[in-house]
């Protein structure tokens, strides 16, 4: 039966129709195969464009749409989901861009946008004639968390996904929840016991009712897609599975300990901050000279980054210090000192009040340290402002260093098929529109396994990663595109390429049975997981790989149509 | 609907990324949300904005697939040009009143053709372009708004001050005019608020000694985002304001009314940042251009910001000097700036001359929150902000139960970070709305 193809073309006030002319490839698209009605609408995606071609899908029983218009990006959900009302399976839509291929990149000349205006609806119509009714994939979601890591990202992230209802899985590798925090004393900028604020979040943890806490175990693996996880865990050398929908890693970062650096390993009284911050409870008297060195290891060829926080977590036990002995004299020697934002310049202000020293120095001239019996005697640096050497005397060094990322990223990285970028953290699916996201649904993270970052943005990426993972349990099913690549698993020729270039991780092994007796390995897409970018179909040697809705047919289509026919 | 339903509703006041995006997270949570966004349209200050750092995509390329998803979410009803009256009830209970102010234009009917705006002949200064052009008095807040309708101006409207004109009548073929639309009044009940007003730049002019609006080549840097924006007022051409010409020799000063007891105390926290941005995309469209950027801490502290910097002074001939300058003066003739400084790592004063000099200026809390934490009754702290009394653990919450905050109206922030706040009041919300149905 011969197809009933009905076209749309949109003057879009005169941003299309005052370049384009819009009659003419009305009148041309009457003349394409199939189509059995074309018209031209002041502003298709107005209510009265979008009714009429509902109408005409009656009127005419159209089996497929093409609207030439604006731009797909903001518009083509409008008039597939337009379709759909209409009565027509949303994938029999083809969209035509003739505005921002057309009249807007040839403004100049109005003939050649017309031309031009007339080949892309021949190209769409080509196209339409086969493309085949398609459905929406939905899956359903366990409405249950896992959580990796119990510091206090992992905690806060669980807490609120208990709260708002859901069952949550924590794992902690460790025997004890608080991650790093439990070795900081207190904690800028309230100046409070880590404890107090550690303590209450643990107990709300353990006692919630919907939080499992898995202490102690190790993740041996993670597999499935948003919506089904299977995670399988050890502990003791027993195995455990667990099933859950959403999945956010908060395996947070370590201190980085500066061997070999300004005497760290060789003088007793170098030490680190946390080094300092566990001692600081018990023991802190006689210590009347301090020097602390900041950006040790950070800021430098070998690694870039700032650790965002350390000037702060200098100032921070320099004030304490201070508090406990006013008479100590303490120097912090700083490149740039951060403190961003609303409250850190006014922490920073408290120190210098104080007189806590800060002295500036350039990383071209860093401070050299002597010492004798195991110690550290006298720190010399170059003051910056006064251009001059200055010596201090010293009870003790405090070195500043970043954190540098979890031990575990490389390998979490593989088995989660989630990116890790070049410091060594994982890489977010956006940097400034979706930091809490990976690239495959489902996963999302929180707090330093991203980034170095204190508390208060730990605790507020915790939320974020929540909230992210929250959404498809609440919704319940995931819906996905359909269209999604697909393999045809006799021409596979199982040489992986696909596998490894897929950014989403959907494509997998399968077993496949051929000719009678014969099987063996082809690839196989989780159209779940598929996100439809087609890089796997580019990569495939042996033309195994097919995308829906952009099928070589499809496309080969278009192409044939504008090269061996003329439009004018 | 039964009264319990409906109160598993969020009121989000304020439109920028922050707000676009907790109300995103809300919807997809299943939680209906109402918009609110004095402004015509949703977008806030990272619509006014050329590129973003640290990435250097497009601001507009990466905000409007969020403003179209935010205005085509089933779960979500837009109230632009439209504000917070009142305040009733309690967590899990409220009632908000909502004044949506009359656009003069039917939006139902309003297909966003122009036509009315090119034959307005009335001109009004540009807020959304930073002053540097003219609207008319019947606009659209700029090109790519959501919604797209047009509006009104009434303070500038002839026909609206009483004056002889109706040409925009006249010209809409969609009969969308009426200039007798009246001002409207909505009840909504909702169980949560979130805040998320955002910032408004300091006034620079008190800060005579930079000169700005006096010497005509001290611009701000909200002035120069317009500038280099492709859809800015001179289509992304850098011009001196003097006279028109391409500048070559840009200085940017930093911490202008920031880290200043005179002014504000506290660090802004962006300014660093998009300073040395802008600073990228100058040297970008002319290669012949280099910057100097004063400054007293480079704080570049998020993911990949020291390479940024490192990029910017390696392959964007940018130029990294310590110092707050202490005066501007202009040449007389060429009308160039003058910037004298002292270099602390050099320590020597110095004078050098600019052709155009960019000034960082403060950004302090949206200027309606006094109004707006009166009406909520939500404490502001010192500064203005909105004010989290538990800000370590709970960063989103306020002094009233059931009221949340999120992005720069709390505290200063970029937009990364924003983002991550406004994702996470929206936890906060769902945690507090968990036991209504
Ligand atoms: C010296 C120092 C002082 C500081 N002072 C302050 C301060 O005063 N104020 C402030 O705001 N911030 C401070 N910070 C920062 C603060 O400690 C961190 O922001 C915060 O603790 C990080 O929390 P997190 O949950 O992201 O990561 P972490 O605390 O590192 O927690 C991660 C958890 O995940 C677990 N884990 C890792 N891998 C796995 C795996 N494969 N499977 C299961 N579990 C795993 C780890 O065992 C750990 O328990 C300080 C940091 C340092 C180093
Ligand atoms: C010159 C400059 C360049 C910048 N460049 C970058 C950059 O490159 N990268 C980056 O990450 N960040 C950058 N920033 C920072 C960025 O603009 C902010 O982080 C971001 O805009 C904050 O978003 P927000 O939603 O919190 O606030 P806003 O963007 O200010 O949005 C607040 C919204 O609330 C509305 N509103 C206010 N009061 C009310 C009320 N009473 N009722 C209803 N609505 C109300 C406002 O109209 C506005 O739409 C830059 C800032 C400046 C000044
Ligand atoms: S971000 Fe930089 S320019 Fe802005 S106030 Fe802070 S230190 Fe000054």
């Amino acid at each position: 039966m011969a197809l009933r193809i009905g076209v749309f073309i949109c003057h879009c006030g005169t941003n299309i129709g005052g370049i384009v002319d819009v009659p003419a490839v009305v009148a041309y698209a009457r003349t394409l195969p199939n189509v059995v009605c074309a018209e031209g609408n002041l502003y298709t995606c107005s209510e009265d464009g979008l009714s009429s071609i509902r109408d005409m899908i009656k009127e005419h029983d159209l089996d497929r749409v093409v609207v030439a218009s604006c731009t797909p990006r903001t518009h083509e959900p409008l008039f597939k989901k337009n379709c759909e009302s209409g009565g027509l399976n949303k994938y029999l839509f083809e969209f035509v861009n003739i505005r921002e291929h057309c009249s807007w990149v040839h403004m100049d000349t109005h003939d050649g946008a017309t031309v031009k205006a007339k080949d892309l609806v021949r190209m769409g119509v080509a196209k339409v004639s086969l493309l085949t009714p398609q459905e929406d994939l939905a899956t359903d979601v366990i409405r249950s968390s896992l959580v990796i890591g119990g510091g206090i990202s992992g905690l806060t992230a669980a807490l609120s996904l208990a709260n708002q209802g859901y069952q949550v899985e924590l794992i902690e590798k460790e025997d004890r929840l608080g991650g790093l925090l439990r070795d900081v004393n207190r904690v800028f900028p309230t100046n409070d016991l880590s404890k107090e604020l550690l303590d209450p979040l643990i107990h709300a943890v353990l006692n919630h009712k919907k939080i499992t806490a898995h202490l102690g175990v190790e993740l041996a693996d993670v597999k499935g897609f948003v919506g089904n996880f299977s995670v399988s865990l050890t502990k003791n050398g027993t195995a455990e599975e667990l099933k859950v929908g959403t999945i956010v890693l908060s395996t947070g970062a370590r201190e980085l300990k500066p061997e070999g650096m300004f005497g760290y390993g060789r003088f007793d009284n170098v030490m680190t901050q946390l080094e300092f911050e566990r001692k600081f409870r018990s023991d802190t008297h006689g210590l009347n000279r301090v020097v602390m060195i900041n950006c040790v290891g950070a800021r430098v060829e070998e690694r870039t980054y700032c650790g965002r926080f350390c000037c702060i977590t200098g100032m921070k036990n320099a004030i304490l210090l201070k508090e406990e002995n006013p008479q100590a004299e303490i120097h912090i020697l700083h490149r740039d000192i951060m403190a961003c934002g609303k409250v850190f310049e006014d922490y920073y202000r408290r120190a210098l009040q104080m007189g806590i020293k800060f002295i500036r120095y350039s990383v071209d001239f860093p401070p050299e340290i002597v010492g004798s019996d195991n110690m550290a005697r006298r720190v010399t640096v170059h003051h910056e402002l006064m251009g001059r050497d200055v010596q201090m005397d010293v009870d003790m060094v405090l070195l500043t260093t970043p954190l540098v990322p979890g031990e575990d990223n490389q390998g979490l990285s593989r088995m989660m098929r989630i990116p890790v970028g070049n410091e060594g953290y994982f890489l977010e699916a956006h940097q400034k529109l979706r930091p809490v996201e990976f690239p495959s649904d489902g996963i999302f993270v929180a707090g330093c396994a991203r980034y170095p970052t204190e508390i208060t943005e730990c605790i507020a990426q915790g939320y974020a990663a929540a909230a992210k993972a929250a959404a498809p349990m609440a919704q319940g099913r995931v819906i996905s595109d359909a269209f999604t690549s697909e393999v045809d698993p006799s021409g596979c020729s199982a040489c992986g390429r696909c596998i490894d270039v897929c950014p989403f991780g959907a494509i997998d092994w399968n077993e496949f049975n051929g000719s009678p007796g014969e099987t063996r390995r082809a690839a196989t897409v989780n159209a779940t997981e598929c996100k439809g970018c087609g890089l796997c179909v580019a990569s495939c040697l042996s033309g195994a790989l097919q995308m829906r809705g952009f099928t070589d047919e499809q496309i080969l289509a278009m192409v044939n149509t504008t090269v061996l026919t003329a439009a004018h | 609907m039964t009264a319990a339903l409906t109160r598993k509703a969020v009121l989000v006041i304020g439109g920028g990324i922050a707000g676009i995006q907790a109300s995103i997270d809300l919807a997809n949570m299943g939680i209906k949300v109402f918009l609110v966004e004095k402004k015509p349209s949703i977008g806030g200050r990272m619509a006014q904005l050329d590129k973003t750092f640290p990435t250097n995509d497009c601001a507009m390329c990466i905000l409007a697939p969020k403003m179209i998803e935010c205005a085509n979410h089933e779960n979500i009803e837009l109230l632009t040009y439209s504000e917070l009256d009142e305040l009733e009830g309690e967590v899990g209970g409220f009632e908000a009143k909502i004044v949506r102010k009359a656009r003069f234009i039917e939006d139902d009917k309003c297909v966003g053709c122009g036509d009315c705006a090119e034959k307005c002949p009335t001109r009004v200064v540009d807020t959304f372009n930073a002053g540097l052009d003219q609207r008319k008095a019947v606009y659209k807040y700029f090109p790519q708004a959501v919604p797209s309708t047009y509006v009104i101006d009434p303070d500038h409207c002839r026909t609206i001050l009483g004056k002889k004109c109706g040409v925009c009548e006249k010209i809409c073929k969609a009969k969308a005019v009426n200039y007798s639309q009246k001002d409207q009044v909505l009840t909504i009940p909702v169980g949560a608020v979130i805040l998320a007003t955002g910032f408004d730049p300091y006034d620079v002019a008190p800060l005579t000694e930079y000169g700005w609006g006096r010497i005509k080549n001290v611009i701000t840097a909200l002035q120069f985002e317009r500038m280099i924006c492709a859809s800015g007022p001179t289509n992304g051409h850098l011009r001196r304001p003097s006279d028109d010409q391409e500048p070559e020799r840009l200085a940017f000063i930093q911490c202008v009314g920031s880290r200043d007891i005179r002014h504000k105390r506290y660090c802004s926290a962006v300014c660093c940042m998009h300073a040395t941005k802008e600073a990228m995309l100058a040297h970008e469209h002319y290669p012949r251009l280099t910057s100097t950027l004063f400054y007293m801490d480079m704080r570049a502290v998020g993911k990949g910001f020291q390479d940024y910097i490192r990029r910017a002074r390696d392959e964007y001939a940018v130029e990294y000097i310590r110092a707050r300058p202490g005066r501007i003066t202009e040449k007389e003739e060429s009308q160039n700036p003058v910037v004298r400084y002292e270099d602390t790592v050099k320590r020597e004063f110095a004078a050098r001359e600019f052709d155009m000099v960019i000034l960082s200026q403060a950004l302090i809390p949206s200027e309606s929150n006094v109004s707006i934490a009166g009406k909520l009754g939500v404490d502001l702290d010192e500064f203005g902000f909105i004010s989290a009394p538990e800000e370590l653990i709970n960063p989103f919450g306020t002094s009233r139960e059931g009221v949340f905050g999120c992005g720069f109206c709390q505290s200063p922030m970029d937009v990364p970070d924003a983002v991550v706040r406004a994702s996470g009041s929206a936890s906060k919300v769902a945690e507090a709305l968990a036991g209504v149905v």
